[in-house]
């Protein structure tokens, strides 16, 4: 579902950064600093389901960490229905840990070995004293239930579980708090292909069923492309485009996008002899990075203006399609 | 769990076997011979000799071995050379000493080395980790008779706040305050050294636990930071710490022979200190074999410990 124009946004992210320094020497000098995020700005309406793609280290799991706070923003400010999470005291976060939760990418190192299912899913509960214990468990299993895993997983350890069943877990324990907004970072990375479906599915029947808003991050364009209602596409730690998905698969603007769309898999073997476009060298490093746009490096249309100019973010084609490149694509999409 | 841990006490025999053997030809290759030292200077060869026969060690070593053996299988430790007394008997004297020393220099060291290392890892790369890691190292190194005797130069002669040793105060009944105030000083030089070893393996123990995805996950349900390190972190940071007991407690036995000696402590450190002077063979093997199975002890209750803490772990 699409959120409507006149709806205000349960989340606003404006121009946040994230910097982490780089240290050296016996000291420890700060002699610079990796931008993992570097100004970036998006909307998520609630009720939808906003895909953040890019390939690795292209800083969307750190803008996913710092939506709901897991690390501080360097600057810049998350609005959560009108709050700015960024500069909330410890523990007025912590209270409104109950709105904001996170799906997390392993399902094995996410989960406290230590601790009972059961325990595990009652704890943020009897923790914000939502419930006594008793209480807890009752709505521990009761939520196992809606995640389509059976009872007897609630005296289980994690590790007794199987990756799929870990996720479900994963997901559950979000839940149990009934957040608002559930920042999914790479839910199903970690899981069998075979897996991924169901848990996906999974995704967007709880999402019907409990009206939640999704962050959804991924390097796979064929989950975001399932699950999302409007796509972020982010290149070395700046947003390059945001579109609906129907538009953004459609009618790429950025070249970036272009090449990230084309290095998808083709599924059906006849159309495997298009032609493909090959991009050169690496992904310049974030500490360093380069001078104008920061795709200008790899982008098979720079120009002059490209590697000293940083385009800005703006509309193109609809309001709700931005493209940040000084000569966005007319074409469609081959 | 059971076949398990009757395999594991098979599997120790044969061990044990071999410390008992390797500690007897030690023993014997020493030079010189106990009779030695139970004769006047004038004595004769033959006067050498017959004592040596009734101590039973004109016979080949691995004679002497075998017999000792047959002796163990029977139960008996032999007597001791210098006073005819069964060995059995001297180490049942002073084990009990001996336990209460290393129990509660255990205690100490692991109620004092978790918080501190539990703070150290919180407050990691501060000026406040940075000393416990200095001091720690300081602990390490310090050899037992030095603190021991810095101990008892501060705090027994120069502040007379606590007896410069022995159990109890001769004569004076030896009263419970009496029985502690003994205690304290070779505790504190006994546990300061586990102590100190054990600060750094929690240190860096809940350092790993911290950083773990876990803890994230902790952290997202808006846990308070207490319930993050001492339940989280905590339970996860002391599987390997659990795994070292068995390796303190070798370490303990080695330096209690020594707090022991310095602190005239009347337990087994006395009285193998005491034999290793008299060449006392019989003493020395018996309580060589209680090390030897106190150590072995020590590691299979280290491995169950190891299952009840973890439950990812189960021995089958």
């Amino acid at each position: 579902m699409t959120a409507v124009e006149d709806v205000s946004p349960l989340l606003q992210v404006r121009d946040l950064r994230r910097y982490y320094p780089i240290r050296t020497g016996v000291i420890a000098r700060t002699v610079g600093h990796v931008r993992a995020v570097d100004g970036v700005s998006f909307d998520v309406y609630p009720g939808e389901t906003v895909g953040i793609v890019g390939e690795s280290g292209c800083g969307k799991s750190t803008t996913g960490r710092a939506v709901v706070r897991l690390e501080p923003p360097t600057s810049g400010s998350v609005l959560f229905d009108g709050t700015d999470i960024a500069t909330l005291s410890t523990a007025r976060m912590r209270r409104l840990r109950t709105e904001l939760q996170m799906v997390f990418q392993d399902p094995y190192s996410s989960l406290n070995p230590q601790i009972r299912i059961g325990d595990l899913l009652a704890e943020p509960l009897v923790a914000h004293k939502r419930l006594d214990r008793a209480g807890a468990r009752a709505k521990a299993a009761e939520m196992l239930a809606t995640v389509g895993l059976p009872k007897l997983s609630l005296d289980r350890y994690p590790h007794e579980l199987s990756g799929g069943m870990r996720q479900r877990v994963g997901i559950a324990r979000a839940l149990m708090l009934e957040p608002r907004l559930i920042v999914c970072d790479e839910p199903v990375s970690a899981l069998d292909v075979s897996i991924q479906a169901q848990v996906l599915n999974l995704l967007k029947d709880l999402q019907g069923e409990f009206g939640l808003t999704y962050v959804f991050i991924s390097h796979g364009l064929g989950a975001i492309k399932y699950i999302s209602d409007r796509i972020v596409v982010m290149y070395l730690g700046k947003v390059m485009e945001t579109a609906t998905t129907a538009e953004i698969f459609a009618r790429p603007k950025h070249p970036y996008t272009e090449i990230l769309l084309d290095a998808y898999p083709e599924p059906d073997p006849r159309l495997r002899d298009r032609e493909r476009i090959i991009v050169e060298g690496d992904v310049p490093s974030p500490a360093n990075p380069p001078p104008g746009c920061v795709f200008h490096t790899r982008c098979p249309y720079a120009q002059d203006i490209c590697r000293t100019e940083v385009p800005s973010l703006n509309a193109a084609g609809g309001a709700r399609h931005q493209v940040a490149c000084h000569f966005p694509l007319a074409q469609e999409a081959s | 769990m059971v076949s398990y841990l009757i395999r594991r006490i098979l599997i120790g025999i044969p061990v044990l076997l071999g410390v008992t053997l390797i500690n007897f030809l030690i023993i014997n290759l020493a030079p010189g011979s106990p009779a030695d030292l139970y004769l006047s200077p004038t004595a004769t060869p033959e006067d050498v000799a017959r004592t040596e026969a009734a101590l039973g060690l004109d016979k080949p070593v691995f004679v002497q071995y075998l017999n000792w053996l047959t002796q163990l299988l029977h139960g008996n430790l032999g007597v001791s050379f210098q006073n005819r007394e069964p060995v059995t008997q001297l180490i049942a004297d002073r084990i009990g000493p001996t336990l209460l020393l290393m129990g509660t220099s255990l205690v100490v060291a692991y109620l004092v080395a978790i918080p501190i290392g539990i703070f150290a890892a919180r407050r990691r790369n501060t000026a406040a980790d940075y000393g416990v890691v200095g001091a720690s190292f300081l602990g390490i190194s310090v050899p037992h008779f030095f603190l021991g005797l810095a101990m008892i130069y501060v705090f027994a002669l120069t502040l007379g706040w606590f007896p410069t040793g022995g159990m109890v105060t001769l004569g004076r009944g030896g009263g419970f305050a009496d029985r502690v105030s003994h205690l304290v000083l070779p505790v504190v030089v006994l546990a300061t050294a586990v102590a100190a070893g054990m600060v750094r393996y929690v240190r860096s123990s809940m350092i790993d636990a911290f950083g773990q995805d876990y803890i994230r996950t902790a952290k997202a349900k808006g846990l308070a930071a207490s319930v993050i390190t001492n339940k989280h972190a905590l339970r996860n940071a002391l599987i390997p710490v659990v795994t070292v007991i068995g390796i303190d407690l070798s370490a303990l036995i080695g330096g209690a022979i020594v707090t022991e000696q310095i602190f005239q402590w009347p337990g087994i450190g006395l009285l193998t200190i005491q034999s290793i002077g008299a060449r006392d063979y019989a003493v020395l093997m018996g309580i060589n074999l209680i090390a030897a199975i106190a150590v072995f002890a020590a590691n299979l209750l280290t491995d169950i410990a190891y299952a009840v803490v973890d439950p990812r772990v189960a021995y089958a």
